[in-house]
């Protein structure tokens, strides 16, 4: 599904994936954490390609193609998602419309017919019921004056509706209390398939107590510093990221 | 040649106070001289050619406005021709392929019919047949209900009370540079008057008035709700028109009397000039409605086009609880320059004015919103609330904010907010995350900004807006 070898990254001049690797395969789940500034969002933009972070070496394969070789909008409509940390708000254009022409833009990448106003609606509806948000917010324009859990809810109801390869879930947690954790991981736990990888990034072990993942891997200084199974969360959640040697605790600085 | 389409020429033919000078063009120059032929052409009543020669008199004492946030070469009005002829077929592209393949571009992704883009670009065509069968219909049903809409050429001699009651009655001859140059040298325009009580059976669109050549660069409009009635006015289309007249320099005119309502939409799309604005054109307009008692009037644009904009659609809330709304947006991109606002003058007790306006700019583009709010002293419990908004497409243009209140009245409340944002990164990266290609991207961002005037167009006209501000905007980010 996803190989990344080597990767090295930068942003206004300041590198920060410094020879990353991991490779994914379809159906699995790969948690990671890291201290903060270690560079996980990075990945996120870097992977989907957003203007201004920049590859300065490596290889990323999605699903056999160069992803590197494609633009922001082609990687999405290759299957990749990322739901952000801190979703942007667009005001005036309602969800609604926003996914519509998103979920059209994917079937069209794929030859597919565009799903007329009928058919989206009842979709949207039931993504919307699944994460818990009042029909309303479909007519509310993009996460506008969202709060932060709604914000959240919203990425898991796009990811719900876009039906995508490889799913990047840039601490979807983070600010949630313990209701609207389980309405995002019963969210992502529905959308688990043998088809759908994840990589679930996030702080938090108890996440994972929710969303089981595969493998657990620590991000560090622009790499990967160890890898390992649920067990590795644990033992960060109990020892912090300060036994894993100097570079870590550095980037925690 | 169907018996239809026989008749709808003919009848216009009969309407015909239009004389065999018509197909000449007079040399560049403007004097008294010119203006007496132009009357002439139109067979004119005297007073009417007086009413010219004094607005002449007026506009040649006065001097070109220079306050506007507008940076042009000075026109040279002894340059212009004051009457130019319909161009004969022979001189028309005679074909779709003999037109800038550009212009073409834009029809399509609009999607407007074949005999349309014909009509548009000028291309010589002999008879219209869905347009004219479509106008014939309209105005039979126009009839029906007493609604007069007709060039005001033609209303200035089959109804001359009417205009001349109301002419220059709210655009007096001599309001400013542009009006008085307009009031001596208009060449036609619409005339609209709904009687007493009664609700125009349909939106009134220039659309139907396509088919008549060279309104001309100087165009007069005169529309007059009487007591009670009601009707929506759309000027203009989404498609890009080309003149070969650089100046245009238009007055409209409203009238609302007591417990009337007119809603005037326009959709400006005129040619904005090549990447350096070359060949764009000026459009200076000066449109101004009257409220009466309980009367109501809003403006709602959409300005994409031109390479010069200058025009404030403005209320005089003369009657009590009389209503004002502006609703406008403007973009401007390129080297496209535009100052739009609005006045909204309150006289009566309890008036009510809203002014939205949403100033978009992209490019090396300019866009001033310049607005004036003033309070008469009789004004009790007048309000107004002004909203404006702008939003920057790149780093290199500018949005302008001049708002001016008048207030001689401690009873009257002025709300005024203002904000300014950016496209940013953010957004665009989100809407590119998800799938849609920068520039769907970005229109989809304007749209949501312009959404609340967009929602007071009438909605085939609101999804055209859309789509046009989406072209307009192609190639505006990189
Ligand atoms: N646009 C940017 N300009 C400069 N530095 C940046 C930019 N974005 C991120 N960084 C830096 O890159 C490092 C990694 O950031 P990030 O990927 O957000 O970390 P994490 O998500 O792991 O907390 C941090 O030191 C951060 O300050
Ligand atoms: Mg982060």
């Amino acid at each position: 599904m996803l190989k990344i070898h080597n990767l090295h990254a930068k942003v206004e001049d300041k590198t920060i994936l410094k020879g990353l690797s991991l490779e994914i395969k379809p159906g699995e789940v790969h948690a990671i954490m890291g201290p903060n500034g270690a560079g996980k969002s990075t990945l996120g933009y870097v992977l989907s390609g957003r203007d201004g972070y920049e590859v300065i070496d490596g290889q990323v394969e999605l699903g056999g193609k160069d992803l590197l070789e494609l633009e922001t909008e082609e990687r999405a409509r290759e299957g990749l998602f990322l739901a952000f940390q801190y979703p942007v708000e667009i005001p005036g254009v309602s969800n609604m419309e926003f996914m519509k022409e998103s979920v059209n833009a994917m079937r069209e990448a794929r030859g597919e017919e565009p799903l007329s106003a009928a058919e989206f609606l009842k979709k949207a509806k039931e993504a919307c019921k699944q994460v818990h948000l009042p029909l309303d917010f479909l007519k509310r324009g993009v996460n506008e004056g969202f709060s932060g859990g709604e914000k959240k809810r919203n990425e898991i109801m796009q990811m719900i509706l876009l039906e995508p390869k490889l799913c990047i879930l840039d601490e979807s947690d983070s600010g949630l209390d313990i209701d609207a954790l389980q309405v995002v991981a019963d969210g992502v736990n529905s959308q688990r398939s043998p088809e759908r990888s994840f990589i679930v990034v996030t702080h938090y072990q108890r996440l994972l107590d929710y969303i089981k993942p595969d493998f657990v891997h620590i991000l560090a200084d622009g790499k990967i510093v160890k890898s390992g199974d649920a067990s590795l969360a644990l033992e960060v959640e109990k020892e912090g990221y300060a036994w894993l040697g100097g570079k870590a605790q550095e980037a925690d600085a | 040649m169907s018996e239809q389409i026989e008749q709808a020429l003919s009848r216009k033919y009969e309407a015909g106070f239009v004389s065999d000078i018509e197909s000449e063009t007079f040399a560049a120059g403007l004097d008294e001289e010119v203006i007496r032929k132009i009357s002439a052409m139109k067979n004119e009543p005297q007073w009417l050619l007086e009413w010219r020669l004094k607005a002449f008199e007026s506009w040649q004492k006065m001097e070109e406005p220079e306050w506007a946030h507008l940076h042009y070469a000075k026109i040279d009005y002894q340059a212009i021709s004051y009457y130019s002829a319909p161009k004969s077929m022979k001189d028309k592209p005679k074909s779709l392929d003999e037109v800038d393949p550009e212009l073409l571009r834009t029809y399509e992704k609009l999607g407007i019919p074949l005999y349309e883009q014909q009509m548009l670009a000028g291309v010589a065509v002999d008879a219209v047949f869905d347009s004219v069968s479509v106008v014939t219909t309209f105005r039979e049903k126009l009839e029906e209900a007493g609604v007069i809409f007709c060039p005001i050429s033609e209303a200035v001699h089959r109804f001359p009370d009417l205009v001349k009651k109301y002419l220059g009655t709210v655009v007096p001859r001599s309001d400013n540079y542009f009006a008085a140059l307009n009031s001596a040298v208009f060449t036609d325009g619409s005339f609209v008057y709904i009687p007493k009580g009664v609700r125009s059976p349909m939106e009134l669109s220039t659309y139907f008035r396509i088919n008549e050549q060279n309104t001309g660069q100087f165009e007069r409009t005169l529309i007059i709700a009487d007591e009670g009635s009601y009707v929506s006015y759309l000027e203009g289309c989404t498609a890009p028109q080309r003149d070969e007249n650089q100046l245009h320099a238009a007055v409209v005119e409203l009238v609302a009397l007591d417990n009337a309502k007119i809603k005037y939409s326009t959709v400006q799309n005129w040619y904005p000039g090549d990447e350096n604005g070359k060949g764009g054109i000026y459009n200076f307009v000066t449109k101004r409605g009257i409220c009466h008692t309980n009367a109501h009037i809003s403006w709602t644009q959409v300005e994409t086009g031109s390479a010069i904009t200058w025009k404030y659609p403005s209320c005089i809330l003369k009657g009590d609880n009389s209503v004002g709304e502006f609703y406008s947006v403007a973009l401007a991109r390129g080297k496209q320059q535009a100052d739009t606002g609005t006045k909204m003058i309150h006289l009566g007790k309890n008036t009510k004015s809203t002014i939205i306006s949403k100033g978009i700019s992209a490019g090396d583009a300019n866009n001033a919103y310049r607005g004036l709010v003033q309070m008469g002293p009789n004004a009790d419990g007048a309000r107004n609330f002004t909203q404006c908004d702008s939003l920057l497409i790149g780093d290199q243009c500018g949005a302008h904010t001049f708002p001016y209140i008048e207030s001689r009245n401690p009873s009257a409340i002025v709300e005024h907010e203002a904000t300014t944002s950016k496209v940013s990164d953010e957004q665009l990266f989100l809407c590119q995350q998800r799938g849609l290609n920068a520039e769907k991207a970005v229109s989809m961002i304007v749209n949501g900004f312009c959404k609340e005037v967009f929602k007071e167009l009438p909605m085939e006209f609101a999804v055209e807006a859309g789509k046009l501000l989406e072209i307009s905007l192609e190639g505006s980010v990189g």
